[in-house]
């Protein structure tokens, strides 16, 4: 071999050029291959891009050489640089006859600019003339450039002739032309709203390209519309169905496998068409069921149709032997090697139990083992998989689990992610108000700034209201928990500023109310918390509003109260504050401690925050005071209906955001110039702020205040009681009652007990979990083997249902018939669903399940004898269609079209390249790019000699 | 949209070809191609062929010591894409004869072209490889 490489480099030495192109390109190219670095890189590129300015303006470029700069810009652009100074010559590129320059041209052009670039109006010209040209090749290469260049404005200009290649005579041609009216869609549904049709038209093309590609369109327009396109279902599953037995020519196998994009994208177009739909769904068993038969499971892209029926299986009208079928699909994925197909599985899952949730128990162990596994991906997958499954049983192991996943990376998009799930779980299926609370703190401390801040409102919220039920002593045991978790949470350093703000209000409203805690205690942990976040004006008002609360307590206790030297310097720092709010509340604060103990208690009561504050809305109490002023000739009110100026609810609105961000500055333009007479009964001119306040949030919060004036309803407390109050319509009570599945509350009836042992048992989820097991099932105990980590972990996720399920099977039967998708599955008879959980109680895999009619073991690929190709394509059209009367003839062309080509693939047959391993390299090749390679300098022994290895070696 | 974006990579982090359906600055390509090769480099063997990536699922695959990557949307068939990706090196591999990341390298505007044949609008829209490579031979040829 090494031999007639040589002799191969001998004989090439002699001709010139070799792969066609210059010797400096092919420099360039070997030092971008040879780069050790990526400042060699950028080196080299800095370099090229100073040649290429001189070069490429020079008066007589030959248009080959041009071709060949042009290559050289997209390299630059491609390596992280500017070649803009190049784009107009690639557009002008664009211009040339020579088909390769062309689509050259148009090639650099799209990946250069984007389509809403000014040079962009030079090349529509271009394509439309390129779009009437005799020269297909031509038309193909200017469709191309439709697709990424053409903008919403340019679209009328191209999209008559458009429409007009939907009918040429080359599929090539209509295949780019539907996939440029696709792309109008994309850019703007309405320009080809009355177009549509030709979608579903072209799904009967004669070639099976071009209706493939027609699927893609299809696919987005039923998306958005499922409704219109149920006629089409039938036609769909026929075309499947003719993919499927081999109908299409052999190119489009892959792997042995026919067609399988096509058949993937027909896939998912029937998952949304039998979405709810069970006339739908009942056209497409058949076909589903043969599919997942025959389907080759040893292939990858076997598996990959395989998964895309489980997808369907799932989304349609449940078929009880399909489901089983893709049951038994899901547990192979799960069982197998690779973590391809066990990611598959994962995911597969997720979609099955939402029809039947007792299938992930049989999976438990493979579910805990993605969980655990080293692979990120798997292990995110899986948590997305729990985060599905998750019911009261299952939450506090569920959600440990996902915090400390949380706490371990550093990904902070899916920190976010991973944080808001943790929260979502915990407001459902809290078993208890605490370990809410400690959940809570957990995923502030690490992730406070990433959350919603709704949700440090739905926490404050939660630790003032309690429960909701009448018990004020669970109540007052969680607010102390609460604050004394907090006060050791403040020691730790670098807390988020929501998570502070959050321990802030706490503090005041509770810190000193179950008297374990001095009131100068805690006014010093809260001096403390604005020491050390001198720069978060947020924090430092809940902070000194928290003081002025615990001062407040005191007064109104009778108390003596004592000023702290820090507490008071602080007050005097915060008196002079850039911020006027802080200011605001400041002074406040110096003169709630100058009222006697009397009016303190009405001004601040304790532990109002849920109390509804009365809005006198009539402002009654100015009655007197509007009247004496009109005896004394003022002008009465008019009411703002009645004014010419206007002043909608949404200004108030931003106006009261701006107030409470404390920030005065506003960017909306002022409205109209009105008279000013809500001024004149403003109600108390001393709480100016509070008057701004509480009409702006009037029309959701239809509550009075006649306690004015009331400093405890200064910006902080009002606006976080606002922001709580404001979402209480849209946000019912999540935690509590769960309202989730009824299969879950059922469980939970049955399992109540066990729950509130499992909360007894604090010190850990899972070691309670499992206590609860071993206390229900004791007489069992001696059959369970000894359980590892693992076992215990899955029988905390998965085991206690399926037992309080066996315990309690008339709750059991309950459930299940329930829920709304499986009144099929509850048909199934109840030994063979029974057998499997027994098993599993016992952390064993399952046993084989029952025999069915899809049964894989007989999958032998009886592969059909194809039979010509051609004369099939017939019915491909499919019954919706009539058939076209020459389909012989075209088909005819379409061989034609590549038999010229053939020839020039002589060296690569078909055979050699679907079987993987390829034998020998061809030796023509090999010598030829060898030994031009080695002309260059490019030598297997160089510096990259990675460059020359083969890909699919 | 399926498809968002189709790089070759090789093992030092060499954009080898960059195919976006979605429109990136410089800098934003840059930075995402900076940040997803040393993601995938990363793992072993073993692990998922599948990486999250910001709002991106990528599906990648080596060859020698090429990265085929392509970034999807999460409605996207992984396993589907990866199959995908074999089959644009075969098709390669089927026109260069034995491809090799040099021979990528010396026709990246052909490369572009196969790609350009069986994508489009980010989704997959040819997939028989006469088909797909018979546009560039007739371009060969002068045609």
């Amino acid at each position: 071999m090494e031999q007639l490489k040589t002799i191969g480099r001998e004989l090439a030495m002699g001709s010139q050029g070799g792969w066609g192109q210059s010797k400096e390109f092919l420099d360039l190219v070997k030092s971008i291959g040879e780069a050790r670095s990526k400042v060699e890189e950028d080196r080299i590129i800095l370099r090229e891009i100073e040649t290429l300015k001189r070069r490429i303006s020079e008066p007589d470029v030959t248009r080959r050489k041009m071709k060949e700069y042009i290559i050289r810009l997209v390299y630059v652009e491609m390596l992280g640089h500017d070649a803009s100074f190049g784009y107009i010559h690639a557009v002008k590129m664009t211009h040339d006859d020579n088909v390769s320059h062309k689509r050259t041209g148009y090639l650099a052009v799209t990946l250069f600019l984007n389509e809403d670039h000014d040079l962009i109006i030079l090349i529509v010209n271009t394509i439309q003339k390129d779009l009437r040209s005799d020269n297909y090749l031509v038309v193909c290469a200017a469709l191309t450039a439709v697709c990424k260049l053409i903008n919403e404005e340019t679209i009328p200009a191209v999209l008559p002739q458009v429409v007009e290649l939907l009918g040429h005579s080359k599929e090539a041609v209509r295949k780019k032309a539907i996939m440029a009216l696709h792309r109008f869609y994309q850019r703007s549904p309405a320009s080809v709203a009355h177009l549509l049709s030709h979608f579903r038209k072209r799904l009967s093309d004669n070639d099976p390209g071009v209706m493939g590609a027609a699927l893609c369109p299809l696919f987005d327009l039923i998306t958005a519309d499922v409704n219109s396109y149920k006629d089409l279902v039938i036609s769909f599953v026929s075309i499947l169905k003719q993919v499927a037995e081999r109908r299409l020519p052999k190119a489009y196998d892959y792997h042995q496998t026919p067609a399988p994009f096509i058949q993937v994208k027909l896939l998912k177009i029937l998952a949304l068409l039998g979405s709810g739909d069970k006339q739908a769904s009942g056209h497409m068993y058949t076909v589903l069921g043969e599919i997942i038969r025959k389907v080759e499971m040893s292939s990858n892209i076997g598996n990959a149709v395989l998964y895309e029926c489980i997808c369907c299986v799932s989304s349609i009208q449940p078929n009880t032997k399909l489901l089983d079928a893709a049951i038994e699909a899901t547990s192979k994925f799960l069982k197998s090697d690779s973590h391809n197909l066990k990611y598959m599985g994962i995911d597969a899952l997720g979609r099955l139990i939402k029809i039947n949730p007792d299938i992930a128990e049989e999976h438990q162990l493979a579910v805990i083992d993605c969980l655990e596994d080293p692979d990120d991906t798997l292990k995110r997958k899986t948590f997305e998989l729990l985060y599905k499954m998750t019911k009261s049983t299952n939450v506090e192991v569920i959600v440990d689990r996902m915090i400390d996943y949380m706490i371990s990376i550093n990904d902070n998009h899916y920190k976010t992610e991973i944080a808001s799930r943790c929260v979502d779980l915990a407001e459902q299926f809290a078993p208890s108000n605490q370990w809410f609370i400690q959940t809570m703190n957990k995923v502030f401390e690490h992730a406070g700034d990433l959350v919603n801040v709704k949700v440090a409102h739905n926490l404050m919220r939660l630790i003032a209201e309690g429960f909701g039920e009448d018990d004020e002593g669970a109540d007052s045991q969680l607010r102390s928990s609460a604050v004394s978790s907090y006060l050791g949470i403040l020691g730790e350093p670098k807390l988020p500023s929501m998570f502070l703000q959050v321990i802030c209000w706490v503090l005041g409203e509770y810190g000193t109310a179950d008297g374990n805690y001095s009131a100068s205690y805690i006014i010093g942990k809260l001096c403390d918390v604005v020491e050390a976040h001198p720069n978060d004006i947020t924090v430092k008002a809940y902070a000194i509003t928290g003081i002025m609360k615990i001062y407040a307590f005191e007064v109104a206790a009778g108390r003596k109260v004592e000023m702290l030297s820090e507490c008071q310097s602080l007050i005097e720092e915060l008196q002079a504050s850039h911020s006027t709010d802080l200011q605001q509340r400041a002074y406040e604060l110096q003169a709630l401690l100058g009222l006697d103990s009397h009016a303190v208690q009405h001004v601040m009561p304790l532990d109002a925050s849920c109390e509804d504050i009365e809005v006198d809305k009539n402002l009654s109490f100015l009655n007197n005071f509007v009247q004496q002023a009109i005896e004394k000739g003022s002008q009465p009110y008019i009411p703002e209906s009645e004014r010419s100026g206007f002043l909608d609810v949404g200004n108030f609105k931003t106006l009261h955001h701006h107030e409470n961000a404390g920030h005065g500055l506003r960017f909306e333009a002022y409205e109209l110039p009105k008279p000013a007479p809500p001024v004149n009964i403003s109600p108390a001119p001393h709480a100016p702020q509070i008057t701004d306040t509480i009409p702006a949030s009037e029309p959701s919060y239809p509550r009075e205040i006649n306690q004015n004036p009331n400093p405890s309803s200064s910006a902080d407390t009002s606006s976080a009681n606002f922001e709580i109050k404001l979402q209480l319509g849209g946000v019912p009570m999540k935690w509590g009652k769960p309202t989730y599945s009824s299969s879950s509350s059922s469980s939970s009836s049955g399992t109540n007990s066990n729950t509130a042992n499992g909360v007894a048992h604090r010190d850990g989820a899972i070691t309670a979990a499992s206590q609860t097991r071993d206390f229900t099932y004791n007489h069992r105990r001696q059959q369970v083997e000894v359980s590892s980590e693992k076992q215990r972990l899955a029988a905390s996720l998965f085991g206690k249902s399926s037992k309080s399920e066996k315990k309690v099977p008339s709750t059991n039967k309950a459930s299940r018939a329930s829920f709304p998708n499986t009144e099929k599955l509850a048909a199934k008879p109840l030994p063979a669903a029974e057998a499997p959980k027994e098993k599993i109680s016992n952390a064993t895999p399952p046993p084989p399940p029952p025999p069915d009619l899809l049964d894989f073991s007989e999958s032998s690929p009886s592969i059909p004898p194809p039979e010509d190709p051609f004369k099939q394509l017939e019915e491909l059209v499919g019954p919706s269609t009539t058939v076209a009367p020459e389909a012989h003839d075209i088909m005819g062309l379409y061989g034609l079209n590549i038999s010229p080509v053939t020839p020039a693939n002589r060296n690569s047959e078909e055979a050699n390249i679907v079987v993987a391993n390829k034998k020998g390299p061809n030796l023509r090749d090999a010598l030829e790019k060898d030994s031009v390679a080695r002309q260059v300098g490019v030598t297997p022994t160089g510096n990259n000699p990675n460059l020359f290895r083969d890909l699919l070696g | 949209m399926g498809i968002r974006f189709v790089l070759l990579v090789n093992k030092q982090g060499q954009t080898r070809l960059a195919q976006y359906y979605e429109y990136l600055t410089l800098e934003e390509r840059r930075a995402l191609e900076g940040e997803i090769v040393r993601k995938c480099l990363a793992r072993n063997e073993q692990q998922c062929s599948f990486v999250e990536h910001r709002n991106y699922k990528i599906v990648y695959r080596r060859y020698a010591s090429l990265f085929f990557l392509v970034g999807v949307d999460n409605g996207e068939n992984e396993l589907a894409i990866l199959e995908f990706i074999h089959l644009l090196v075969e098709t390669m591999d089927r026109h260069f004869g034995n491809v090799c990341e040099l021979d990528i390298m010396f026709h990246l505007e052909k490369a572009h072209f196969m790609l350009e044949e069986m994508v489009m609008n980010g989704c997959i829209v040819e997939t028989s490889k006469s088909n797909i490579l018979s546009p560039i031979q007739l371009m060969d040829k002068g045609f």
